[in-house]
């Protein structure tokens, strides 16, 4: 938690929000809107207005921050390859002009397997996306209906092999378990098929049933039975043998990568660095601060063409409060918790983890609170007995 | 018009006893006694419609909203009789209306010459208001028998006209029929009062004796104290005394109540008023006690006192456990006003410091645990209800026992506990279920009557412990609540029973400790670890629940250890959110007791300790 304590900031990654989808998820709560929602027939017609916009947020930035040097770039969304290359490059080119670019830049675009074509990645590539992370979720058609999304498995293969082509070195795919009716074996299917694609980082994530989407209504009608706790349980552990044994390494709770292959721009929001995140709904973190932008496109769009800030809200975050957050994100992660920053309060909870096989021994004995593979999936618990 | 204006009414004490009727209504909850005292008031212009307000005589909040007295009032209320244009007073004393109260009825009764009998003509008589009749009838009083709420469609006066002639051995037509709402009837029931009811009598001369029949403590006088005067006159400033206790006070004031009270100079034979002493505890002034002076007392007390015994016993512990000192004080003000709440402090291993308390019977205790969590604002554990077990041991020693887990280990030679006797009124197509009911709750049936064609009487004696146990709520839920209860404690017999204990994770957790039959232990173990299974969430490591009679395990489930508790995701945008999530629920774990290493949030205890299935605590229209 090592933070700087002026206002100079060393660095300033970027998130960067595309907040459109051609068609919404069943299982998604993500702030995005599809074209019908928006009330256009095309894309196209919204994007250039609103790429102008969040160029002036990262001008802003700019203004706010002065220097910084920027590790890395990560496009969310939304469906960030709906966006036309052009407007990808744009982005990109302001946060250059406006900052000092590390000569290691990770720049990730989340992409849709579908869509892209091997001039679209082209183009990117050579706009400065080195990395791309696909929704994959799954390999098994059924368990792909239950999550209300239609492409063809084999798509993604495809879009790797394309993405290989082009020149991305970096590739990585989103899994999703614990999806209703998904059986063990379909999920070996879905992760034995990641694993045999050119990628070098996996995110897998148990499946949450957010409040007001398609999906929590289907399990609430009963529609949809979402599988017991203990069996998703087994589904992680399962994952978590077969992805070492395929040379992915587990590094976050739910994100295991070949060597070099880590999110770098994740491990920037869970070790606390700071990060600003562009477009409506993104969250950012500066120096203790933390704010957030008004939700909706149209919303944000107006109050940067006004000449207003898009920040809906913000809180600073106290001692207490930054230290909850180092224990809840740091202890997500492979390389744990320090035993000396912890009080002997906190020690004394943790090691009634440890006597029960959550906690890894060994590492505990070498001065390091690491989750064990049991241990992880209580991680909220632990740091719920180790705050209170 | 028969109202009389009230400067020109008989006063207080100066009223010709010939002119008196003392008179109560009996009726079940709901069957419109509040409504029809308001009509009363209103007619007889005690009240004038501008202060008139719902349910005007009863006071508290509780009763409002519950629809239920706890405490009687009398009012005096002048009226001209339609039938002989003379001027009467009428005292109307108002009944608590239930059974855990029986004794105060039957102390209200005994202050009365007649009793009004209100039945709801559409529903026709309750256990409750059976029970009550009697006692008037044992006492008697007079009985005045009236349908009410005739004004309602679902109005069967016919119908329940007879069952009420059988009851009380009049002709059908002699019931009156009266609305409450409307009014209609009410004028004829008053000059009826004054026809049927006998004037009371006694000796001006004698030595003075007043029959105490409610006391109820007020914050700004101390204790009101309401009374009957059968013999002589209680007069301002005079030292009286409480002949059961010995207790002498000075009058402070005396006066009647019209509905307010209004002080007087004094009252005589026959007359119903207040006394005011400075007292501050409504224990120095019981129910059933006899006043009379100091310096010309009586000789012999008026028959009938007793003290109030507690038959119910349950643990009241706060949630949380910073409130022990709130709730110690806010015992001892209630006790002020209930003479019959009894209690004392008790420590229990997974509730922290509490109260053993004993009450009157169910309603007594729900009535207690509301006042206690809505006028005092404490959120209040209470353990499941228990009876009263005399236990004598092998070397022949006995031990009371209030309080299950404190029951002995071993060497217990013989247990007895109450029993009462139940009077259960139903639709006749019920009385299979019911007696099916009773059998399966250790019942004895005592006999059957038909009250009319389809409304049967059943009598059983049951023991007390079983009726405490959600008997209320099965009875009801096997008749589609048209079944009415009514009990009464008739003493106490030998009884096979063991004491289960709950153990989590090898720990006793001494509030589910239960004294129940042999023969229900099984049930009582499985009920009980079953339904903990449910409640206890799972813990990092397996939690075994065991049900034991002293070392011997009976029942035994498992809650597995938790293999699950985490988000998968926790991005950028996601950490305020779930550092505020964590926040909450630490705020939550406050609310957990830990039973050794198992923690068990309060809900889990509340609802395990409830004695109905939905986890709802007992209900209250009773």
């Amino acid at each position: 938690m090592e933070r700087p304590r002026s206002s100079a900031t060393s660095a300033l990654s970027f998130y960067i929000h595309i907040p459109y989808c051609s068609k919404r998820c069943g299982y998604c709560d993500f702030n995005t809107y599809t074209p019908k929602e928006l009330g256009t027939a095309d894309l196209a017609l919204i994007t250039t207005p609103y790429v102008d916009s969040a160029i002036n947020e990262i001008e802003l930035a700019k203004h706010q921050v002065g220097q910084a040097i920027v590790p890395t770039i990560f496009f969310g969304g939304g469906t960030p390859s709906l966006m036309p290359s052009g407007e990808i490059a744009r982005l990109i080119s302001s946060v250059r002009e406006n900052f000092e670019i590390s000569s290691e830049i990770e720049v990730t675009l989340e992409a849709n397997p579908d869509t892209i074509t091997e001039k679209y990645l082209s183009e990117i590539f050579a706009a400065g996306v080195n990395r791309l992370s696909m929704g994959m979720q799954s390999a098994v058609s059924h368990v792909l209906a239950a999550l209300d999304r239609t492409h063809d498995p084999a798509n993604v293969k495809q879009a790797c092999e394309i993405a290989k082509r082009v020149g991305f070195k970096h590739l990585s795919v989103d899994l999703i378990y614990g999806v209703p009716g998904e059986s063990i074996a379909d999920w070996q299917t879905s992760y034995e098929t990641a694993f045999s694609l050119p990628i070098d980082h996996i995110s897998a994530y148990a499946l949450i049933v957010e409040t007001g989407t398609k999906l929590a209504a289907q399990v609430k009608r009963g529609e949809l039975v979402m599988p017991s706790d203990d069996e998703t349980a087994e589904k992680y552990l399962a994952f978590d043998g077969a992805a070492e044994r395929a040379g992915f390494a587990w590094y976050e709770l739910s994100n295991w990568a070949k060597p070099g292959g880590h999110c770098r721009h994740n491990i920037a929001y869970w070790n606390g660095s700071y990060w600003w995140g562009i477009g409506p709904g993104a969250h950012s973190y500066l120096n203790g601060r933390r704010w957030w932008n008004v939700k909706h496109p149209t919303t944000y769009q107006s109050a940067i063409s006004g000449g207003q800030s898009p920040e809906a809200n913000s809180e600073l975050l106290s001692e207490e409060n930054m230290r909850a957050e180092f224990i809840m994100l740091q202890i997500r992660m492979k390389e744990g918790i320090e035993l000396a920053r912890l009080d002997s309060r906190e020690c004394e909870q943790a090691k009634s983890f440890r006597d029960s096989g959550h906690i890894d021994g060994e590492q505990w004995h070498s001065g390091r609170l690491v989750l064990t593979p049991s241990g992880r999936l209580i991680a909220d618990r632990i740091v719920r007995e180790m705050l209170v | 018009m028969p109202a009389i204006p009230l400067s020109k009414a008989p006063q207080p004490s100066k009223t010709d006893p010939a002119q008196i009727r003392n008179f109560c209504i009996i009726a079940h909850i709901d069957h419109g006694k509040s409504t029809l005292a308001d009509r009363m008031l209103g007619i007889t212009g005690v009240v004038d419609a501008r202060n008139m307000r719902e349910q005007y005589l009863d006071r508290m909040d509780i009763e409002r909203e519950r629809g239920i007295t706890i405490k009687s009032q009398a009012v005096r209320l002048p009226w001209q009789s339609g039938l002989d244009g003379k001027d009467y007073i009428l005292n109307m004393i108002d009944t608590p209306g239930h059974v855990d109260f029986t004794y105060e009825v039957s102390r209200s009764l005994a202050a009365c010459e007649g009793a009004i009998l209100l039945v709801d003509c559409a529903q026709g008589i309750e256990a409750q208001t059976l029970a009550n009749l009697y006692l008037a009838m044992e006492n008697d009083l007079t009985i005045i028998p009236v349908l009410n709420k005739i004004d309602l469609p679902a109005a069967q006066p016919e119908k329940f006209a007879e069952e009420l002639a059988k009851l009380v051995g009049c002709k059908p037509e002699d019931c009156l029929r009266v609305s409450g709402k409307t009014g209609a009837g009410v004028e004829e029931l008053l000059d009826q009062i004054v026809a049927q009811i006998p004037a009371p009598k006694g000796s001006a001369d004698a030595p003075p004796r007043a029959l105490i029949f409610d006391s109820v403590y007020d914050t700004y006088r101390g204790v009101v104290t309401y009374v009957r005067v059968f013999d002589g006159q209680l007069t301002p400033r005079e030292q009286i005394q409480m002949v059961s206790t010995g207790v002498r006070h000075e009058l402070l004031d005396i006066g009647v109540i019209s509905p307010e009270p209004v002080s007087s100079k004094g009252i005589g034979v026959g007359e119903v008023g207040y006394l005011i002493t400075g007292v501050k505890d409504v224990r120095l002034s019981r129910v059933g006690d006899t006043v009379t002076s100091y310096h010309n007392p009586a000789k012999q007390a008026l028959s009938g006192y007793k003290d109030p015994k507690p038959m119910v016993f349950s643990g009241l512990y706060p949630i949380d456990g910073d409130d022990y000192p709130i709730l110690r004080d806010a015992l001892d003000k209630l006790q002020l006003n209930d003479a019959a709440l009894v209690y004392e402090p008790e420590t229990s291993v997974a509730l922290g410091f509490g109260f053993r308390c004993g009450f009157l019977g169910l309603l007594h205790m729900e009535i207690v645990r509301e006042r206690l969590e809505r006028e005092f604002n404490l959120s209040l554990i209470s353990t499941a209800p228990n009876v009263v077990y005399r236990v004598f041991l092998e070397d022949g020693s006995e031990k009371i026992v209030t309080n299950p887990s404190e029951y002995p280990d071993g060497k217990v030679a013989k247990v007895f506990e109450p029993i009462v006797k139940a009077t259960i009124l139903s639709p006749s197509d019920y009385i299979g279920t019911i007696m099916e009911l009773c059998q399966s709750r250790r019942g004895t049936l005592g006999g059957m009557d038909y009250l009319s064609e389809d409304r049967v009487e059943i009598r059983y004696t049951l023991p007390l412990a079983e009726i405490v146990f959600d008997f209320f709520d099965q009875l009801k839920s096997r008749t589609k609540g048209y079944a009415s209860l009514d009990y009464e404690p008739i003493g106490e017999a030998e009884g096979d029973l063991v004491k289960v204990d709950i153990l989590l994770q090898g720990d006793t957790v001494d509030a589910f400790s239960s004294i129940v039959h042999r023969e229900k232990a099984y049930p009582y173990g499985v009920m009980m670890t079953t339904k903990l299974r449910e409640l206890i969430p799972r813990q990092q490591f397996e939690v075994p629940i065991q049900a034991a009679i002293g070392a011997k395990i009976i029942a035994r489930e498992n809650i597995r250890a938790i293999r699950k508790d985490v988000l998968a995701k926790c991005y950028g945008g996601d950490i305020s959110r779930k550092r505020k999530l964590l926040e909450k629920q630490k705020e939550g774990k406050k609310r957990m007791k830990m039973v050794g290493r198992v923690e068990v949030p309060q809900e889990a205890f509340i609802a395990a300790l409830s004695t109905n299935s939905d986890g709802e605590s007992g209900k209250t229209k009773k």
